[in-house]
């Protein structure tokens, strides 16, 4: 079953990229206001969908490897966690292209970017200690991803507050997509739904490759207890 | 013996041998101290340094000594090995959370202490009584930073080049804390009190809420 479904995926993903590029530049129609640059939006809004569901998952699993204390938890955390890192990194880019043709400027302090970027930051700091912390290190990181996941609506609360008295937020809300027209809805869908597979596949992928390389750790340390392998 | 009591012994512990050297004490106020003068004649126009920039210089003072004494206060647990010990002991992990978080606590309102009077002199600063408020928000800050700062010390631990990797997790976490202390901090300059209690209020509810999640998470995170 395994061994179809990665390359069935890889295959599903192709094509839905591969389509939705076709539709989102030949078919869509051009927004009203910001014409062609409008068209990031269908990877933009996609992109953070998955840095979300990452974050949820990773913090998730984080509750489920302090709890049950089975590394199966915390690998999906571990993986969970570096795709949240990728997406980000992805929205924050098209993001910051949306807002020089929108607003004028690469980046302003506004109430989801300072947030995301927040959150992305945590993400971020979360892969470093993953990645050079060493072993030992999974109830940190498991800790680190509860806190992070606390603290988005704390810092969304304080921008909040802090604006208050400011301008009205600039980003479009939510209600955004509902008012889109109907080719454009159908494409920002099956756009969402794109990147879910790709999110998908390299869930899998990654998971495999943390669990492989934990199995590898684990016989080598009893491989080392026995005195069959040098230190 | 009580809980509470348990928890005065462990701060109590850690304080005292911090008072023997007074290491860690005179190596945070200082570098606090070279901060807020680095930052103030950054700030400079017409020989006069910028009220505006107060808040986040006299934050970022406090929140980098602060980081250097909570790796240090740990550092130190390390080097004589003497947490196990500590978890050993048949005190309650929650006595132990505590102490520590109390004991940094003071060592951060030490800092506290040189800033302030600092940042109101290099900055020409007259606050008058309004000087309490901002004594009650640097409060609520140290607190703040002491809960989330332990509970990530005590984690990085026994972890490799845990030096460069606590800023780096730590700060995040800490961003709407610092956040409020630098909006409260301002509006207390401004001397527009309405917005500066309610800053004041949401730092509490931050240190409320960061209590109850390192409650939680102490006792399955720090284990030997």
């Amino acid at each position: 079953m395994r061994r179809y479904l990665v390359p069935l995926l890889a295959a599903c993903a192709a094509v839905g990229l591969a389509g939705t590029l076709y539709l989102v530049f030949y078919v869509t129609k051009l927004e009203q206001n910001l014409f062609f640059n409008q068209k990031i939006f269908y990877w933009h809004v996609p992109n953070w969908f998955m840095l979300f569901s990452m974050v949820f998952l990773c913090g998730g699993a984080s509750i489920g490897y302090l709890v049950k204390r089975d590394p199966k938890w915390d690998d999906v955390a571990f993986a969970a966690g570096e795709l949240a890192v990728l997406f980000g990194a992805i929205g924050l880019v098209t993001g910051s292209i949306w807002g020089k043709a929108a607003w004028g400027h690469w980046w302003i302090w506004e109430l989801r970017l300072t947030t995301s970027l927040i959150l992305w930051l945590t993400m971020l700091g979360y892969a470093l200690v993953r990645r050079f912390a060493g072993p030992g290190s999974e109830p940190l990181c498991a800790g680190l991803a509860i806190f992070g996941m606390v603290n988005v609506p704390l810092v969304y609360f304080a921008v909040k507050l802090a604006d208050k008295l400011g301008q009205a937020s600039a980003h479009p809300k939510a209600k955004v997509v509902a008012q889109l027209d109907a080719s454009m809805k159908g494409t920002f869908w099956l756009s969402v739904l794109t990147f879910a597979l790709v999110c998908a596949l390299l869930f899998l992928v990654r998971i495999d490759a943390i669990r492989d390389a934990r199995r590898l750790r684990a016989v080598r340390e009893r491989g080392l207890d026995a005195g069959i392998l040098e230190p | 013996m009580g809980t509470l009591r348990l928890v005065a012994a462990v701060a109590g512990k850690d304080l005292k041998v911090e008072l023997r050297s007074r290491e860690i004490l005179y190596t945070m106020a200082l570098f606090a101290a070279v901060i807020v003068v680095v930052f103030s004649f950054s700030f400079v126009k017409d020989q006069k340094a910028l009220v505006a920039a107060v808040p986040g210089v006299a934050w970022a003072a406090v929140v980098f000594a602060g980081t250097i004494g909570l790796g240090r206060a740990f550092e130190r647990e390390r080097e004589g090995d003497t947490m196990r010990a500590l978890l050993l002991s048949p005190a309650p992990r929650l006595a132990i959370f505590a102490g520590k978080t109390v004991a940094i606590a003071l060592l951060v309102v030490a800092v506290e202490a040189v800033v302030l009077p600092l940042c109101l002199l290099f900055f020409n600063v007259d606050l008058g009584a309004a000087v309490l408020d901002l004594v009650l928000v640097l409060v609520l800050g140290a607190i703040g930073f002491a809960i989330v700062g332990t509970v990530f010390a005590a984690m990085l631990l026994r972890i490799q080049s845990r030096d460069v990797l606590l800023p780096v997790v730590l700060y995040p976490i800490l961003v709407p804390m610092i956040m409020s202390g630098t909006k409260a901090t301002a509006a207390i300059l401004a001397a527009s009190d309405a917005d500066a209690w309610f800053w004041i209020k949401f730092l509490a509810a931050y240190d409320c809420i960061f209590t109850v999640v390192a409650l939680w998470t102490f006792e399955a995170l720090v284990i030997e």
